[in-house]
């Protein structure tokens, strides 16, 4: 039964909401503006082929840049994410290959009849692209994609990416035009933190790259929780526990031959940690595989809860839910 | 171009190619012993109008880069289509008996992946217009002369999705989309208009931004005169043609059962059914 909050305690500091789609980038981080946008336009100079799609949020999925750039290959479809994603389709069937681009809410959730039925299982050429993945907004969860990847894993056909940086989703872009059938890519827009470039990284379509290595605890991670990972595997340092972290982008398909070799590797706690609910995502993917393949390490998951998740500050939220870097490097050494 | 022996004259009629559309239906129903039939014998004459007057394109290359798209929303009328694609020579008509069943190109509901000829998979209701507008669009780009005709019911009106499209197809003022509304009154809970009242029809897709002629579906004259007007219609606008029809259209038993979204037909009524189209062919 539905009961109203009580009221707060008043006449004390707090963090605010603030905007819609609030910056993951701490203080201080080195960030790049608007990655896909700028990756889509580099795209469209070498590919006729190419048309952005949105359902009224071009400015809040940096499509506005590719709109601005090639104006005739962008199509605004107004507030109506069924149709978005239908005539995507259409496109896709004459031959065009459509970045289509809403929150993940409204992808996932209004229109998953629209993608299952027109785009999936049609195998048309449609990259949905969305921002919002998760818990990156404080509106609460009209407008907290928890579950995404779960639905989107479900889906037949459909390739799902959870990128970590400006620097992955730069490289993804062109990764995922060359391949031929529908994709759904969680999306960070505006300042979006670049943290991979410093090791050597490169994107690679369906790779789980090992990004540093540790013999007390392997943190395999999607999205912005590899970024996490790497900052909780760093903090861990300083308490001598030595964290690998392994960066799973692609959650289907799964890098299966990757994530069993690390996995396998004996003495270390296996943490998957996601920015997605806990039911569904790349730690129930991980344990599935795990478990059929004969390979029982001590396993975690930090993940979202099963819930309607609060609205408010994200860095409260974060710390909250458990996917602030403090909140990964505490859970990890309480379970060590 | 079409495979039928089952004609009068040796350059059958629109009249023999809607006869023979409900007869190949009405044949697919009988091997299945139900099916959307009544659906399939009311739209038989704006299909003989599509498939033999208004669309181009070529039986041998179902794919052919500048035919007509046909859009069928409302999968459940895939016998109906089916009928119609076998009557082109699209689909090949020994593969009627085949209809429903396991390993068969021709399934209860269509879907673009198991039939030449069928340009998208419907039976979740409500997605064949926004196709469309995609398509639209997309032939516009290519600067192709072809045209989206989509099919749809008037139960489908209730979906929102339906009118989203309807109000970007004004929007982007897409002349080369033609839309059917196949008006017959019936949907799965009851008459239409009782489960949700949709009229004005006319009036409302004026509003937003299309061409509407409201027509007996059932009159191949009309039929025949609302494509010609839809394909020639000078302002650059969605046209939509509102069709009305009888259930069950040429097999008097089945227009006077009581009506039903799938009717039930026993075994030994199929052969009265032909018989009773046939006798209503020569009167």
């Amino acid at each position: 039964m539905k009961t109203v909050r009580s009221a707060p305690q008043l006449g004390r500091p707090r963090l605010t909401t603030s905007a819609m789609i609030a910056s993951i980038a701490a203080e201080g981080q080195k960030t790049k503006p608007a990655p896909f946008g700028h990756a889509l336009v580099e795209l469209a100079r070498t590919r006729s082929d190419v048309v952005g799609m949105t359902a009224d949020l071009g400015k809040y999925t940096d499509l506005h840049i590719f709109a601005k750039e090639f104006p005739d290959h962008y199509y605004q479809m107004g507030m109506a994410e069924q149709l978005l994603f239908g005539a995507a389709s259409g496109l896709a069937a004459e031959g065009f290959m459509p970045f289509a681009t809403t929150y993940a809410v409204f992808a996932s959730r209004r229109a998953y009849d629209f993608i299952h039925q027109t785009i999936a299982e049609e195998d048309r050429n449609v990259k949905i692209v969305c921002a919002l993945p998760g818990l990156t907004s404080g509106y609460g969860p009209s407008h907290q994609a928890a579950e995404d990847l779960a639905l989107f894993r479900a889906m037949p056909n459909m390739t799902v990416i959870d990128p970590c940086d400006a620097h992955e989703i730069a490289q993804l872009v062109p990764a995922i035009a060359a391949h031929q059938g529908p994709v759904y890519m969680r999306l960070l827009r505006g300042q979006v933190p670049v943290v991979l470039d410093e090791y050597g990284y490169n994107f690679e379509l369906g790779k789980a790259k090992l990004i540093r290595d540790g013999k007390d605890a392997l943190i395999i991670s999607s999205g912005i929780m590899t970024m996490r990972a790497l900052e909780a595997a760093q903090a861990l340092k300083n308490d001598s526990v030595d964290a690998a972290v392994l960066h799973v982008p692609t959650i289907k398909p799964l890098d299966a031959e990757t994530i069993l070799r690390e996995a396998g590797k004996p003495g270390r706690l296996v943490v998957v940690a996601e920015n997605h609910t806990v039911i569904g995502g790349l730690g129930e993917a991980v344990a599935a595989l795990l478990m059929r393949s004969g390979i029982h390490p001590a396993f975690r998951q930090i993940a979202l809860p099963d819930e309607f998740l609060d609205a408010g500050a994200l860095p409260t939220l974060h710390d909250r839910y458990g996917i602030s870097t403090a909140e990964v490097a505490r859970q990890i050494k309480q379970w060590l | 171009m079409a495979t039928s022996t089952k004609t009068l004259t040796n350059t059958p009629t629109l009249a023999d190619r809607a006869y023979n559309i409900r007869r190949n239906a009405l044949r697919m129903g009988e091997v299945q012993g139900q099916g959307y039939i009544a659906q399939a014998l009311d739209i038989s004459d704006v299909l003989a109008v599509s498939y033999f007057h208004a669309m181009r394109y070529r039986p041998e290359d179902p794919s052919w880069e500048e035919r007509d798209r046909f859009l069928l929303s409302n999968g459940h009328y895939a016998i109906a289509l089916y009928a119609a694609l076998i009557e082109a020579g699209i689909v090949p008509e020994e593969e009627l008996e085949t209809y429903g069943s396991d390993e068969s190109r021709l399934p209860m509901s269509g879907m673009a992946s198991y039939t030449p000829g069928m340009e998208m998979s419907g039976g979740s209701l409500g997605l064949g217009l926004s196709i469309a507008i995609g398509m639209g669009l997309g032939l516009k780009r290519k600067k192709s002369e072809a045209r989206v005709y989509t099919l749809f019911s008037d139960g489908e009106l209730d979906e929102g999705s339906v009118w989203e499209a309807i109000q970007s197809a004004g929007h982007y003022k897409l002349d080369n989309l033609i839309g059917i509304v196949d008006v017959n009154n019936q949907q799965a809970d009851g008459p239409s208009t009782q489960v949700m009242a949709f009229e004005p029809l006319v009036e409302k897709l004026q509003a937003f931004g299309w061409f509407v002629q409201r027509i007996d579906g059932n009159d191949l004259e009309a039929v025949i005169a609302a494509f010609d007007n839809a394909k020639s219609h000078p302002e650059p606008k969605p046209r939509m043609i509102v069709a009305d029809t009888l259930m069950g259209k040429g097999v008097p038993f089945l227009e006077q059962r009581e009506k039903n979204h799938f009717i039930r037909v026993e075994q030994h009524e199929w052969q009265l059914a032909l018989a009773a189209l046939e006798a209503g062919r020569q009167a």
